[in-house]
């Protein structure tokens, strides 16, 4: 177990320059998320043309897990419908978590955080938002499938 | 000082002898040595609790109270035991003033909602501070919410010190509880106890002392202090989970209806009439934790075997060379700064968040508290999140302190 396999070049970088930062005014669905334990908040915007996802932004005070988490996110998920989101979502929930879950292409920069497998009290920090995302896309009325 | 120390020869404080007390601390994390810097949130336990708690389920095992065979006397004379070391421990009046609870939690809600549910009302007030752990917060909100009573909060400043002036212009006839923590757990700030509750006093109002963080450092004694109630829990004293203590005043306590029904608290039961136990199996409802009472007995004896002058001694000297080396550490800023302080600090360093910071500090085998600490008021007046807080107890030495800086060095490493 190595510290450097939890703090990847990619995920210091995206911590210290987070991408899509901010807030979207007005916008279309928007969710907070909290994680007690450490006490991070983010707050998600999106804007929303029928089932896509045209622009998002994030905005709180995180760790660098959970900061470069959505740093990530943001990346992925700009530009996709929300089905393709909610297949990404589960792909990362299981690569976060399974220790020999083969992750698929789809994947992508998004491997980065698989390092929090070794750290388990570190896996709801890189988690935090896809769920406030799931939130917010749920609250927008636009079709979240559960599955 | 009392005679028996000031005659006594002073021996050093032998911290290695000490260690070689808790199996735990030669255990190692990730290949390194453990540095257990997280005593504040739960101590280790030393052998002689261990032993005590396994010798009892070896040998001494029943239900208490109840049994006319011999084994079941064995562990309810074990068990009255433990209440009557923990009445000395205290120098309480009486046994029957020492409440066998799950911890500080749950004798806060006792007071909640036996002493605070039965008589408050609309215009009534309970005075806390702004240090409280949520345990000493909550379950007075809930009691106001149930009986329209006012929760007041008395101020802290920027060094973590209750604003006594302000807490004084709080009081009035109205506050019929003051209820605070004798050590902040968030902060290690020790509040100035005499001044607090002569002043409640004077106001009429009763006093809960959270001890939970006062008991391993100094000696708490509820006759000196002059309060109503005093609770702590064993596994902050080096003694096991599940058990703690409510302490009350007799005279307060008697007049107090129960809080939980069944068993153990009662004297006779029918459909028209039931009768409550005496103290103060009243407010023991069910079977208790019985080697949890035997585990905190030998913790008590062990800590007053250490000689708890010596411990916070001890403590006091390391917190002074702490203070020293994380304020020499740039960018690093400590969180409560008060004047007395117990042997906690609270610490953010720039740059780096305090969840990845225990983390790291993990990976160099440091165990250090990242969080809120169950005090978010005290983060909220602070503007952080979250800190990180290295607290100190008896075992604690130097080589844990020079364990944390090195990592915290390393923390800077990783994050540029
Ligand atoms: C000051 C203070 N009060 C109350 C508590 C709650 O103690 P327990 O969780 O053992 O009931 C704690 C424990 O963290 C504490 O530090």
């Amino acid at each position: 177990m190595d510290l450097k396999d939890l703090y990847r070049d990619v995920i210091l970088d995206h911590n210290k320059r987070p991408r899509n930062f901010g807030a979207l005014e007005p916008a279309d669905a928007r969710a907070e998320g909290h994680n007690p334990l450490c006490g991070d908040r983010l707050t998600l915007t999106l804007r929303l043309d029928g089932n896509r996802v045209t622009d998002i932004r994030f905005e709180g005070k995180g760790c660098a897990i959970s900061t470069a988490s959505a740093s990530l996110m943001t990346e992925a998920v700009l530009g996709k419908d929300i089905d393709s989101i909610d297949g990404l979502r589960a792909i990362v929930q299981r690569a976060l978590t399974e220790h020999d879950y083969a992750a698929p292409p789809e994947l992508g920069k998004l491997a980065a955080l698989t390092g929090v497998r070794e750290f388990p009290a570190r896996v709801k920090c890189a988690t935090l938002c896809w769920h406030t995302l799931a939130a917010a896309l749920e609250r927008s009325g636009a079709n979240v499938s559960t599955e | 000082m009392n005679a028996a120390a000031r005659s006594a020869p002073l021996q050093r404080y032998d911290v290695a002898r000490i260690r070689a007390d808790f199996p735990v601390l030669s255990t190692t994390v990730r290949g390194k040595r453990l540095a257990f810097l997280d005593t504040a949130a739960s101590a280790q336990r030393p052998l002689a609790v261990i032993e005590a708690v396994d010798r009892y389920e070896r040998s001494s095992h029943a239900n208490v109270h109840r049994g006319v065979y011999q084994l079941s006397q064995k562990a309810t004379d074990a068990f009255e035991g433990a209440r009557t070391r923990v009445q000395r421990f205290l120098n309480a009046a009486s046994e029957r003033e020492c409440i066998f609870t799950r911890g500080t939690t749950e004798a806060i809600n006792l007071v909640a909602q036996s002493w605070a549910r039965s008589r408050l009302g609309p215009g009534d007030e309970i005075l806390i501070t702004w240090m409280e752990h949520h345990a000493n917060i909550v379950p007075w909100q809930m009691v106001c919410q149930q009986t329209g009573a006012t929760l007041k909060v008395a101020p802290i400043d920027r060094n973590g010190e209750l604003r006594l002036d302000a807490f004084e212009a709080l009081l009035s006839p109205r506050t019929r509880l003051v209820a605070f923590t004798l050590v902040s757990n968030a902060l290690g700030t020790v509040l100035p106890a005499a001044r607090i509750i002569a002043a409640a006093r004077r106001a009429g109002a009763l006093v809960l002392v959270d001890a939970a963080q006062a008991v391993p450092h100094q000696k708490v004694d509820v006759q000196a202090l002059d309060c109503d109630f005093l609770a702590f829990s064993a596994h902050k004293l080096y003694g096991p989970t599940g058990i703690g203590v409510l302490w009350g005043r007799e005279a307060v306590l008697r007049d107090m209806p129960p809080w939980q029904g069944g068993g153990d608290m009662i004297l006779t039961v029918s459909f028209e009439c039931t009768t409550y136990n005496t103290l103060p199996y009243k407010f023991e409802a069910g079977t208790p934790n019985i080697s949890g009472a035997i585990g905190l007995a030998a913790a008590i004896d062990y800590l007053e075997g250490l000689g708890i002058e010596r411990v916070h001694a001890h403590e006091q000297a390391l917190l002074r060379q702490a203070t020293a080396a994380l304020t020499a550490i740039p960018g690093l800023t400590i969180v409560g700064q008060a004047a007395h302080k117990a042997a906690v600090i609270s610490f953010t360093l720039d740059g780096v968040h305090p969840h990845d910071l225990g983390t790291i500090l993990d990976a160099e085998g440091v165990a250090v508290r990242a969080g809120h600490h169950c005090a978010m008021p005290v983060m909220e007046f602070f503007d952080v999140a979250a800190t990180v807080r290295a607290s100190f107890g008896c075992y604690s030495d130097e080589a844990d302190l020079a364990q944390l800086v090195a990592a915290l060095g390393h923390a800077r490493e990783v994050f540029g």
